[in-house]
């Protein structure tokens, strides 16, 4: 049956893939709103927490993966703290990040995925997060060398940035479980 | 008292300045802190938001090393604290997830020790009267806030500290060593600092806000227990520059720590203009 | 004197002389202190139990159209019990609970002088007391009539095999019949009526309760914890839809029941104690420190309720902040007699407050704090503050954060919507994340999700719809008055659609708030209701209640006392002569606890007694 212009298909099996793999039963929200309305960052989202479930609950899939909300959420759980119905949005979020990445689906915000891409794979080789290299691959990937210099330099003289990585002992170990859970 | 110890990646690196001033507030009052041999990163932001098993198994090593130890586990940063927290959640009370976990890091988890706050153990184990009693230097006439930010009371089932809409612990340690905690209502609202590096811009625009609270309430100063926060705080502050102290840097100043001098020179944002009006800076 | 049984089948009943009456009673009983209020056995059909093994039974097998017979044979099943021995009659049927089924039953009993009856049909829960009516208008004893269940657990379970189903069914039937053989020819137990009410609580349930019982004549003795009567409705300023005020309202209520000489009011009292069962219940009311008892044939629970604590509300500040108040506390400010003279203002400095934000479902629908119920109210009585705001302010700014207005009543969604078209209420649809103090006024933190945008607005003064919960001690009560209470707390009705005022404990009712949360008009129902159901009860000449109780061997007690501890009704204790256990039987309800519990095996049920038990196992041997 052909669908009108502008008109949503409800319903797919996307609900049921976030409710399993952020372990949240989605399927309870009442669209109160209290997520939205105490969240720091839903001023600069496109969509935010409860539209982002409202949509999941209308299997939206490709807007919602494709949505920079989910890369701009600081995980500062206020939204699961305070909703009536216990859901951990924040896990939910998580959850879409990890479901964007496996199905490629382009980021909006390139940046928020690039930093945790390199922080990983840092702490693949040394166990232990090296800031010198995270901030200077991050800089170097993202085309902004120059916006926190001033801040850079002041950290290494004063002593806060380690030019040399530790390694610890058990990162054979540690480089294997990435590798295993890739 | 002993107790095992987690620094955790920050506090050997941008919050060296936590590190010492928790080590030397312990040791003053008493307490013995042995660091875990061999510590790894506990993943932090990047490996809940990628990798759920990684993110529960890189924590659930660091709870394996300080079974072993045998000791209840201080972990300062409060980043750090709510990952641990949370890998000790699941494996406590989901046995499919918590038995995949062991088998990820191959251990077996018995429990035996609690993960803590330096917040939690110097105000609750260690005491605030004992803390009172050995202040050599009040901090009289400091007025701050007191910010705790998002890792350390949030989401309450997972950290179990406080109320997480009114959290008091930092306030009254400050109350005991003399300075002066000033109520506001943003003690727990974010700082961004999650998105410090990526979308400074966001960062920006919620220290600004933070700040200007801050200083509407009448602080000349903010407290953290968080190494991000503190960072964040300092490193996206635009205008005058109020300083961002650690509670344990304080609690050094005022139990009479000598090293406390030492301390002020890492911080970006120089917090002894502010210290010497007081004579507390040297 | 004793006497042994005559012709004893199990050798377990004996013949005793009542020490009360002398009458000659065909079990054990000592009914020394309830009173003998049993007549001697009727010259039934029944004849006396020396042939009882000689029973002349009829055994009736109902098709229940087919759902037994699509499933069972039936004929063949009716074949098989006619040559079971002590079956005289045995016949299948279409319908057995129809007239003509039971017309059948009837000639049977008459023609063929049965002395026995067991019906093969539905679960006895569906018609074991229409046919034992039946049973009894053809002149038999009505406990003479089994019903075996060969539906539920017979022809519905087993479509697939009819011969097996037969054959079970078959089974089922001479189990049944097997029992109905050893049964005694019980009569039902009365029990007097105290023609006399107990009300507890004062409030508009309470009031309407106690008016309909003494405006019947009968006398109501009604306590109230507080000083005055009124309860919660006295809070109030006014009412929707008319904005009455509640004092017009109450003053005649509280008048009228006062006035009345048919009912004692004890205000600053409370239920201390409760014994008796229905009918004659004695309750010990404390008023200020002095215990009076009192006897009572039934009870209604009003005990109305409380506001949830709004200090758990942290993220509003609720108790923390002056300006942030809840729903009664903004009543209270209405009061022509309150601290502001009924003037609306913020408690912090007394000023007008020119912003009102009111936060409906504060506290509830919000399964994560445990209340995940709906208040009921709180929709209605919101519009009604916005408006009475808006009366006294007109130029003042009034908001409502709502998820759902919930307007069931006669007249109610015309209210609300007069709230937002007349008075210029601005209703916000979301929910609000926190509420905290800023440069002298309350910051409201919220969002509409109407437009999808975040909404802030700078307060003077915010009130909390937060719900209602059962009022203090209600728990404590219901243990008192072994009454079950719900998950949160409220009393539980008997069935949620059929019997809404009544408890699952026999005459205790329960009327108002104290059931779930309601509206002053589905209180003075209920409360009406209550009464009816009193009243209902007061008429009748007396109570019967079930013979199905247990008895006890005197010879194979010793006294021990386990059966006292571990009966839930309080219904056995031990004699203070004859150290042995003896059952109140109008508190007994059958459940068969005390028969496990002794480690004689000294109790047994009556018509279910243990030879019959194993007779009925042999019957399938």
């Amino acid at each position: 049956m052909e669908l009108r212009e502008g008109a949503v298909k409800v319903g797919s099996p996307f609900l049921g893939l976030v409710n399993q793999r952020s372990g949240q039963l989605i399927q309870l929200c009442y669209h109160c709103h209290k997520c939205t309305a105490g969240c720091p960052v839903a001023f600069a989202m496109d969509y935010g927490p409860d539209r982002v479930l409202r949509m999941i609950q209308f299997g939206l899939k490709e807007e919602v993966l494709s949505s920079s909300g989910i890369w701009i959420c600081a995980s500062c759980y206020t939204c699961g703290t305070r909703c009536p119905n216990n859901i951990d949005i924040a896990r939910v979020m998580d959850a879409l990040r990890q479901i964007a990445v496996e199905e490629g689906v382009p980021v909006k915000e390139r940046n928020v995925l690039l930093f945790h891409n390199l922080f990983l794979s840092i702490l693949k080789r040394t166990g232990r997060m090296h800031e010198a290299s995270l901030m200077g691959l991050y800089k170097l990937a993202s085309r902004d060398l120059f916006s926190d210099l001033g801040i850079g330099l002041k950290m290494i003289l004063k002593g806060k940035i380690p030019l040399l990585p530790s390694r610890i002992k058990w990162r054979d170990e540690m480089r294997d479980i990435f590798e295993r859970n890739g | 008292m002993e107790f095992s110890y987690y620094p955790g990646c920050s506090l050997h690196a941008t919050a060296v300045e936590y590190d010492r001033s928790t080590r030397a507030v312990f040791r003053r009052l008493g307490a013995e802190l042995v660091e875990l041999p061999d510590w790894n990163c506990c993943g932090a932001s990047s490996a809940h938001s990628l990798n759920e098993t990684l993110a529960l198994a890189l924590p659930a090593r660091t709870l394996a090393l300080a079974q072993k130890e045998g000791r209840d586990l201080v972990a300062p940063c409060a980043g750090c604290f709510n990952r641990l927290k949370t890998a000790e959640k699941v494996l406590r009370e989901d046995p499919v997830k918590g038995g995949e976990i062991e088998r990820v890091v191959g251990f077996k988890y018995e429990g035996g020790f609690e993960v803590r706050s330096p917040l939690d153990v110097i105000a609750k184990e260690i005491g605030l009267k004992p803390v009172k009693e050995e202040v050599k230097r009040p901090l009289e006439g400091l007025r701050l806030v007191s910010y705790y930010g998002c890792a350390l009371v949030r989401p309450p089932e997972i950290v179990d500290f406080e109320d997480p809409e009114h959290p008091q612990l930092m306030d009254l340690l400050l109350e005991a060593v003399g300075a002066t905690p000033l109520a506001w209502s943003y003690a727990t609202e974010c700082c961004g600092g999650s998105l410090s590096l990526t979308r400074a811009d966001l960062a920006a625009a919620l220290v600004r806000g933070l700040v200007t609270k801050a200083g509407e309430a009448g602080a000349r100063g903010m407290v953290t227990a968080c190494p991000l926060c503190q960072v964040t705080l300092e490193m996206r502050q635009d205008g005058e520059g109020m300083p961002i102290f650690y509670f344990t840097e304080l609690l050094g100043v005022a139990l009479g720590v000598e090293e406390s001098k030492n301390w002020w020179g890492k911080h970006l944002i120089d917090p002894r203009p502010l210290l010497r009006t007081l004579d507390l800076g040297d | 004197m004793d006497s042994d049984g005559l012709g004893s089948g199990g050798g377990q009943f004996r013949f005793l002389q009542c020490e009360v009456r002398g009458c000659w009673r065909p079990w054990l009983c000592f009914c020394y202190d309830l009173g003998c209020s049993r007549t001697s056995l009727p010259p039934s059909k029944a004849g006396s139990n020396l042939k009882r093994s000689m029973r002349k039974i009829g055994v009736f097998i109902c098709h229940c159209g087919k759902n037994i017979a699509g499933a069972v044979d039936v004929e063949r099943v009716a074949e098989a019990l006619r040559s079971y021995p002590g079956v005289a009659y045995s016949i299948d049927y279409l319908y057995i609970c129809s007239d003509p089924g039971q017309e059948l039953i009837k000639e049977a009993i008459a023609k063929g002088d049965l002395d026995g009856v067991v019906v093969a049909a539905c679960s006895p829960a569906m018609h074991e007391i229409t046919f034992r009516r039946t049973v009894a208008a053809a002149g038999l004893n009505p406990y003479l009539c089994e019903v075996a269940n060969i539906r539920e657990q017979c022809s519905w379970v087993h479509r697939d095999d009819m011969e097996r189903a037969t054959l079970k069914a078959t089974q089922i039937i001479e189990t049944l019949v097997e029992k109905v053989r050893h049964d005694e020819p019980l009569l039902p137990l009365t029990m007097p009526i105290v023609r006399r009410a107990l009300i507890i609580g004062g409030g508009i349930a309470g009031l309407q309760a106690a008016s309909d019982i003494a405006a019947a004549g009968y006398e109501v003795i009604l306590v109230e914890r507080e000083e005055r009567l009124g309860g919660r409705m006295a809070q109030l300023s006014s009412t929707y839809l008319n904005f009455d005020s509640t004092v017009d309202l109450l003053s005649e209520k509280i008048e009228a029941v006062t006035r009345n000489p048919h009912i004692t009011v004890l205000t600053r009292a409370q239920v201390e104690e409760l014994g008796g069962y229905l009918g004659d219940f004695k309750v010990t009311v404390r008023q200020q420190g002095n215990d009076e008892e009192y006897e009572v044939g039934a009870i209604v629970v009003a005990t109305g309720y409380d506001l949830y604590p709004q200090e758990r509300l942290s993220e509003y500040g609720g108790e923390r902040y002056p300006d942030v108040i809840d729903g009664l506390e903004f009543e209270r400010m209405l009061s022509p007699r309150g601290p502001t003279g009924g003037e609306i203002r913020c408690p912090s400095d007394g000023r007008v407050p020119q912003e009102v934000v009111f936060v409906q479902c504060a506290g509830s629908r919000d399964p994560e704090r445990g209340v995940s119920y709906c208040s009921k109210i709180c929709c209605m009585y919101t519009a009604k503050q916005a408006m009475i705001y808006k009366m006294q302010v007109p130029q003042g700014g009034a908001y409502i954060f709502y998820i759902d207005i919930r307007a069931l009543g006669k007249g109610y969604e015309e209210f609300t919507q007069k709230a937002m078209e007349e008075h210029r209420v601005l209703y916000l649809r979301g929910k609000v994340s926190k509420v905290f103090p800023q440069d002298g006024k309350m910051m409201v933190w919220g969002a509409d999700t109407l437009s999808g945008k975040r909404v802030e607005v700078a307060a003077d003064l915010v009130v909390l719809a937060t719900p209602m919960v059962p009022s203090a001690g209600a728990f404590e009560l219901a243990r008192k008055l072994r009454v079950a209470t719900d998950e949160h707390g409220f009393f539980s009705e008997a069935h949620p659609k059929l019997r809404p005022v009544e408890s699952l404990t026999a005459g205790v009712y329960l009327a108002g708030a104290c059931q779930a949360p309601k509206d002053i008009p589905e209180a003075v129902a209920q409360g009406s209701a209550a009464a009816a159901k009193v009243l209902s009860l007061f008429s009748q000449e007396k109570i019967t209640h079930d013979p199905i109780v247990a008895v006890v061997e005197s010879e194979l007690c010793a006294g021990c006392g386990i059966c006292v501890e571990v009966c839930p009704y309080e219904a056995r204790e031990i004699h203070p002569l004859t150290k042995i256990a003896v059952v109140k039987e109008v508190l007994c309800q059958g459940c068969g606890a005390c028969l496990v519990a002794c480690p004689n095996k000294a109790s047994h049920l009556r018509n279910f007694a243990p030879a019959q038990i194993m007779a009925m196992i042999e019957a399938l041997a």
